[in-house]
């Protein structure tokens, strides 16, 4: 059960994609999901969708472990395209006591659907495809600018990497204490709402205990190494823009500026 | 009394990640028996006793308990985890009871027993693990580090299983705390006629305490049989990176050296025995 949280998980491979500098694919990801937003056509959509399709393609990464990821959203989506579909005002194809069905309304429910599809995909295929050590490098080096106006930057992103660093880490964890106390006769998976709860106690509190003594002990041996905040500090892998990234960059950005332009002046399209 | 047969299990399976643990292991342990299971880190030893009690499901092979498939439709696996008490490495990190007599009380209370039942059973739970009746009032977090590993042992042991399993239980611990542990497991058994498996990968522990031995390396089973005929293979053994205990090492160099010692001695004091042995003639 356990197993199946993907979340923030990197799965290891040597794809352009997987070689490109994390900086790009940050700011790509932004221009995607900006032209994304902005789409309103049938066709910008497509568009859109293409991009994403091409990146999926080259990474490598297979569709299916995408969809294992998006598993957990699947009720937003879901949830959004039904409010979706009876909340449009338009002329009733079906109505039934106070609910009114219209075209308008499926069609701006598929559209809700492949947008929140798409942003989640697109989400995923960054955190895939990229180890979380050099994603908060890229995050801290693209806010660096905000440390001018007195935002500990440095700070966050070291928040953000040992956050991440420690999420299998305490997933093992409560596999290892799950399994301890299932040995002991403890019952996770029947009885109501309430006994669920309560059965999850013998497994919260050697949790946070473990979570916490082991913060004590990150920040101890940070300590003796010591470490002491961002001032002065260098790295040890610096990132690198080739020429290869500089070209996806300068690709991706045309294309989805673009789109974006497209999805704005979108009645232009007949 | 419990037997795994050919147990075969993979770790992530279906993903980049995937791992064999075990490929085709066997391991069994009789009604009363003291079984050791030896192997190096990373050899399978953990995933194969989190097979005995079902907490994991083999890809391959099968996991009989009194001679019923423990994965037979219809049988209750909970009722198979209060026969076969399975106590994993640290357990001191599972203690979250307010009290240590309320910790040691969670499986008795979780297999439905009486008030008076389980107030007894922790009562020589306790005893069992040499733990003082005055700190059951305490909380498991304010007990020393042995303290707490001996109160999680008990919460096991106060489910009266008749197969008592032990992940490295003097892991971490100093030779005295070892020694403390080790005993009081092996006068549990005497007392109860339960069977009890240790998992550990020190030589010395083993030789020390169990009848029969499994040898597991690189997800398999190689060696099974007493200790004298787990011994009597040093080959297989120093070949997989294990070996005989160092004072039956100290024996067989005095034989070479050509002293008619017994090199069957597996403790210090059974080797202080053969050598005295070897002055009297």
């Amino acid at each position: 059960m356990l197993k199946d949280i993907t979340l923030g998980q990197y799965f290891p491979g040597s794809s352009i994609i997987h070689r490109m500098d994390p900086r790009i694919k940050l700011i790509l990801l932004f221009c995607f999901i900006t032209a994304l937003l902005m789409a309103n056509h049938a066709l910008t959509y497509a568009g859109v969708l293409l991009f994403l399709a091409l990146a999926v393609a080259v990474s490598r990464i297979k569709p299916k472990a995408l969809f294992k990821g998006m598993r957990p959203m699947l009720f937003i989506v879901i949830f959004t395209a039904v409010l979706n579909i009876f909340y449009t005002p338009g002329e009733p194809l079906v109505s039934f006591w106070v609910f009114n069905i219209a075209a308008e309304g499926i069609e701006r429910a598929v559209f809700m659907a492949l947008r929140l599809t798409m942003l989640i995909s697109a989400t995923f295929m960054l955190t895939y495809t990229t180890s979380p050590i050099f994603l908060s490098d890229a995050l801290a080096r693209l806010m660096s600018p905000l440390a001018k106006l007195k935002i500990p930057v440095h700070e966050f992103a070291m928040m953000m990497t040992i956050a991440l660093r420690f999420i299998p880490t305490i997933i093992e964890e409560t596999d290892k204490i799950m399994s301890a106390q299932k040995a002991r006769g403890a019952d996770f998976e029947t009885g109501n709402l309430f006994r669920r709860a309560k059965a999850l106690i013998p497994l919260l509190v050697p949790l946070f205990v473990g979570a916490f003594r082991r913060a004590d002990d990150l920040a101890v041996a940070m300590e003796c190494r010591c470490y002491h905040g961002g001032e002065g500090r260098t790295r040890m892998k610096q990132l690198h823009m080739t020429a290869e990234d500089a070209a996806v960059l300068t690709g991706g950005l045309l294309l989805l500026s673009g789109l974006t332009v497209l999805g704005r002046l979108g009645w232009f399209i007949p | 009394m419990l037997e795994a047969k050919q147990i075969t299990y993979i770790y992530g399976q279906g993903t980049p990640f995937e791992k064999t643990a075990l490929d085709g292991a066997d391991f069994s342990v009789s009604a009363g028996e003291f079984a050791g299971v030896i192997g190096h880190t990373g050899s399978g030893k953990s995933t194969l006793i989190q097979h005995l009690n079902g907490l994991l499901k083999p890809h391959g092979g099968k996991v009989l308990l009194e001679g019923r498939d423990i994965w037979e439709k219809g049988g209750k696996m909970r009722d198979v985890r209060f026969l076969v008490g399975l106590v994993f490495q640290y357990p001191e990190y599972q203690l979250f009871e307010e009290t240590v007599e309320k910790d040691v009380a969670f499986g008795p209370k979780a297999m439905g027993l009486s008030e008076a039942e389980i107030s007894e059973r922790v009562r020589e739970a306790m005893e069992f693990v040499g733990l003082d009746a005055g700190i059951k009032e305490k909380s498991p977090f304010d007990l020393s580090g042995g303290q707490k590993r001996r109160a999680a042992i008990a919460g096991v042991i106060a489910m009266r299983p008749k197969v008592l399993v032990l992940d490295e239980p003097t892991a971490g611990l100093d030779p005295s705390g070892r020694q403390e542990i080790l005993s009081h497991i092996s006068e549990y058994r005497k007392q109860t006629g339960a069977a009890v498996v240790l998992v550990t990968h020190s030589m010395e522990d083993i030789a020390r305490t169990v009848d029969s031995l499994t040898v597991l390396s690189r997800s398999k089973t190689v060696l099974r049989g007493t200790l004298d005929e787990v011994f009597q293979c040093r080959e297989t053994l120093t070949k997989i990176g294990l070996d005989v205990p160092t004072v039956t090492r100290v024996l067989l160099r005095l034989r070479s050296l050509g002293m008619d010692v017994d090199a069957r001695a597996y403790t210090p004091e059974a080797a202080i025995g053969a050598i005295r042995a070897v002055g009297q003639c």
